[in-house]
């Protein structure tokens, strides 16, 4: 018999919960949710009818796009995983560790816009648009995989060991498994964002579905929704072994990372386009920054907030809600299998995809964003503590049902349910930026029309401007981790 | 090439590859329609345009209007069918670069409004109060007839900016989608490119019974044809002037409908003059 004692400060985890309930609901007065579409239904009919029958492109098309899909996730992830192991070497300095908070607080959407401008509409801009947003996300996880070695055999080294040797031979070998599992997992995090990086014209499957689900050609849509599903739900099992380096040279001949570079063009943009333009022409730069701050960045930085807030809190009762139809604790097989399905589907999609479906669904709010945000990391959240719970260990005369769930269960995991909860804050707030590309006024929605203005100036002040919030975030997220002593840790994409 | 082996070559992969950069001449549009009609346009023209200057010649479609400028200025493309103000954007861009020839009717283009008919909007001489909190679309955030000149008759009317009249303000995309979300009452009220509407309504797509112009822009300069000024460098003394020429020739009616114009002329970067002005005053691009 082992049931594991309360953990202590239940009281801080009820008030931190209470907290963010409490912010939500003030949140939702300036919360934009309406369904506009006068026959949501009709349209969520006809989305189904087209996904059970499908209508096949030619295999060309089709094949086309998925190997595109992999070969910029394949050379993004390398080439990330590549410069993050090298930032990961010195992330005991302050200012790398900065650059790498920096690179991964700007989303690859946002990069991918950026080197678009540098590099046109090639394959270096979508490989580097993955590439530089992971270098800063492997730089922390490495750095600190590599910090949690034994430091023992390294100390046991003559001391004339030079560096290298001490790497090669005590500090690798020790964190090469963790390292080797955590870069096949990115891999599939990879084919998510190459994927999306379809919306904005790379040719990768999110091309196909932006142009086919946009004119409501569903059954045209269906293949290419399908392949990304299978892409990325049994990518665990295709990408091993002797498969990653193949795949990769594949990738690079597929598509060779080139550009038609041009030296003026890149020197204009970093010295003249992104310059605030009453820097340039010499004219006062408080009111166009005032303009800017009261037309875009205020609002921008609200929507935001209001929209992470809420998805958040729905994110978390959806979390609570369904980790006990995947958990063995609770139905039967089938009950079971049948849920790690919908599980399963709803966190393969991307939330932008997510988004972009439910907002052809139910006309353009705040709504089909929080649905999408909500549907798929509240999936994630399900799944691990789902996972978890299978190892709890509960008496034989335990609570049935609801009574389990509420007394025996949910108690228990209340604190991995915080812990991966607030994980999930940073990855809230990004992807919410990110979806005011598609008309919800949160910060990437005046980003998106800065770029359209072709005015980088005000780009990159939005740019910026989103990514201290997310670093905000993350470490307010990170203090209250701390605070509550949660542990877990856990690296989801 | 004959023309089945150049439309399935209308590949989204083909921008990708360098080859296309050696010696093609390589031209996009700004996607003001489903893509489906895009295709199906740029496709003939392609065929036309290699036939009458002796070169290879590619179309090439993009996501978006800043895409089409994006190709532009980085040279992916050395021409475009723009629209005025993504016309007035690439030039100011890629300087040197010259707008060669537009539509007959682009000397005086003009926006629809239209309204779903649950608002009870009626057809009006002006625009008036009953607008105000409505919900309304523009058509893509660089379009000409779909977001800068209704904003700036939008402007003038009422004194003040879309947000703050209307309830709701999207950005489609395209002028298919901001038929198609105000035929569905998505929106309220929308505006669009009257060619995309006439069009469309001649073909019978679509419901006239829920959806109706109910104003009527006065009249603006538009799309053109914008060529890059090293053209002349890379395809050979007096390209430009054979591109021209070509497109000022182009009299068959299977590729003219396809637009829909009713033929090409002449036109010069100052014709655009006061598309630039009035991007200037809605806000929407700083003075040079």
């Amino acid at each position: 018999m082992t049931t594991r004692p309360l953990p202590r400060g239940t009281g801080a985890m009820r008030r931190t919960t209470g907290l963010f309930i409490l912010l939500a609901l003030l949140c939702l007065p300036w919360a934009d949710i309406a369904v506009h579409t006068l026959a949501p239904g009709r349209e969520l009919g006809r989305l189904a009818q087209g996904l059970l029958w499908p209508q096949w492109p030619t295999t060309r098309t089709l094949a086309d796009a998925i190997a595109s899909t992999l070969a910029f996730a394949f050379q993004g992830v390398a080439l990330g995983a590549i410069a993050g192991f090298g930032l990961a070497l010195l992330y005991r300095r302050r200012a790398v560790r900065w650059l790498a908070a920096s690179l991964r607080a700007v989303h690859e959407l946002f990069w991918a816009l950026l080197f678009i401008q540098l590099f046109g509409l090639s394959a270096l801009a979508g490989v580097l648009a993955i590439a530089v947003p992971y270098a800063g996300i492997f730089a922390k996880v490495y750095g600190e995989l590599l910090e949690e070695t034994d430091p023992a055999p390294r100390q046991a080294l003559p001391a004339n060991a030079g560096r290298l040797s001490s790497l090669m031979f005590t500090t690798l070998p020790q964190a090469w498994p963790n390292l080797a599992a955590y870069t096949r997992y990115r891999l599939e995090c990879g084919i998510r964002s190459s994927a999306v990086l379809g919306f904005i014209g790379l040719p990768t499957l999110g091309y196909h579905l932006e142009s086919l689900l946009r004119q409501g050609f569903y059954a045209e849509a269906a293949p290419f929704f399908y392949a990304l599903l299978i892409l990325i739900a049994t990518q665990h099992r295709w990408c091993r072994g002797w498969m990653i380096p193949a795949m990769l040279l594949a990738a690079l001949w597929w598509l060779p990372p080139v550009a038609p570079v041009n030296g003026a063009l890149i020197w204009q943009f970093l010295t003249h386009d992104i310059v605030p333009a009453p820097l340039r022409s010499g004219m006062d730069a408080l009111p166009w920054f005032m303009d800017l701050w009261q037309g875009q960045l205020w609002p921008g930085l609200i929507n935001t907030l209001v929209l992470a807030m809420l998805s958040l809190v729905v994110m978390g009762l959806l979390g609570v809600m369904l980790f006990p139809t995947v958990s063995r604790l609770f139905g039967n097989r089938w009950t079971r299998g049948l849920s790690h399905g919908v599980l399963v589907i709803l966190r393969s999609l991307p939330e932008y995809l997510l988004a972009f479906i439910a907002l052809i669904l139910l006309g353009p709010s705040m709504l089909p964003a929080i649905i999408a945000l909500g549907l798929h990391n509240g999936a994630i959240i399900a799944h691990l503590i789902g996972q978890y719970s299978n190892t709890l260990v509960l008496r034989d005369d335990a609570a049935r049902g609801l009574n389990r769930y509420f007394f025996e269960v949910l108690p228990r995991q209340f604190r991995l349910f915080l812990a991966f909860s607030l994980y999930r804050f940073e990855t809230v707030i990004r992807e919410t930026a990110i979806l005011g590309m598609l008309g919800i006024p949160t910060l990437g929605f005046f980003i998106d029309s800065a770029f359209a203005e072709f005015r980088f100036d005000r780009a990159v002040m939005l740019l910026v401007a989103s990514a201290v919030l997310n670093i905000a975030v993350d470490s307010f997220a990170r203090r209250i981790r701390q605070r509550l002593h949660l542990q877990h840790k856990v690296q989801v994409c | 090439m004959n023309r089945i082996t150049k439309t399935l070559c209308i590949s989204v992969t083909a921008l990708l590859a360098p080859a296309v950069l050696a010696d093609t001449f390589v031209f996009t549009a700004i996607p003001d329609q489903d893509e489906r009609r895009l295709t199906e346009r740029f496709g003939k023209i392609a065929d036309y345009l290699e036939q009458q200057l002796g070169v290879d010649v590619q179309y090439i479609p993009v996501k978006s209007y800043s895409a089409a400028v994006s190709a532009f200025r980085s040279d992916q493309v050395q021409m475009a069918w723009f629209g005025g103000l993504t016309g007035v954007q690439a030039r100011q861009l890629v300087p040197g670069s010259q707008a060669i020839a537009q539509g007959v009717e682009d000397t005086a283009f003009t926006s629809y409004f239209i309204a779903h008919e649950s608002t009870g909007l009626a057809p009006a001489d002006a625009l008036t109060d009953a607008l105000r909190g409505k919900s309304f679309t523009f058509g893509s955030k660089g379009s000409t007839s779909g977001r800068l000149m209704p904003e700036f008759y939008l402007r003038e009317q009422f004194g003040e900016a879309p947000e703050t009249l209307f309830n709701r303000v999207g950005f489609s995309g395209d002028h298919s989608r901001t038929i198609a979300l105000v035929e569905s009452g998505a929106y309220d009220v929308g505006a669009v490119n009257y060619a995309v509407w006439d069009a469309g309504v001649e073909a019978g797509d679509i419901d006239t019974d829920a959806v109706q112009v109910i104003w009527e822009t006065p009249a603006y300069p538009d799309y053109q044809w914008t060529i890059r000024g090293d053209a002349d460098a890379r395809f050979g003394d007096g390209f430009t002037q054979r591109v021209q020429q070509a497109l000022l020739d182009m009299t068959d009616p299977d590729l003219l409908t396809a637009f829909p114009r009713s033929g090409f002329i002449p036109a010069t970067n100052a014709d655009y003059a006061p598309i630039e002005a009035t991007a200037v005053t809605i806000g929407i691009m700083d003075a040079q």
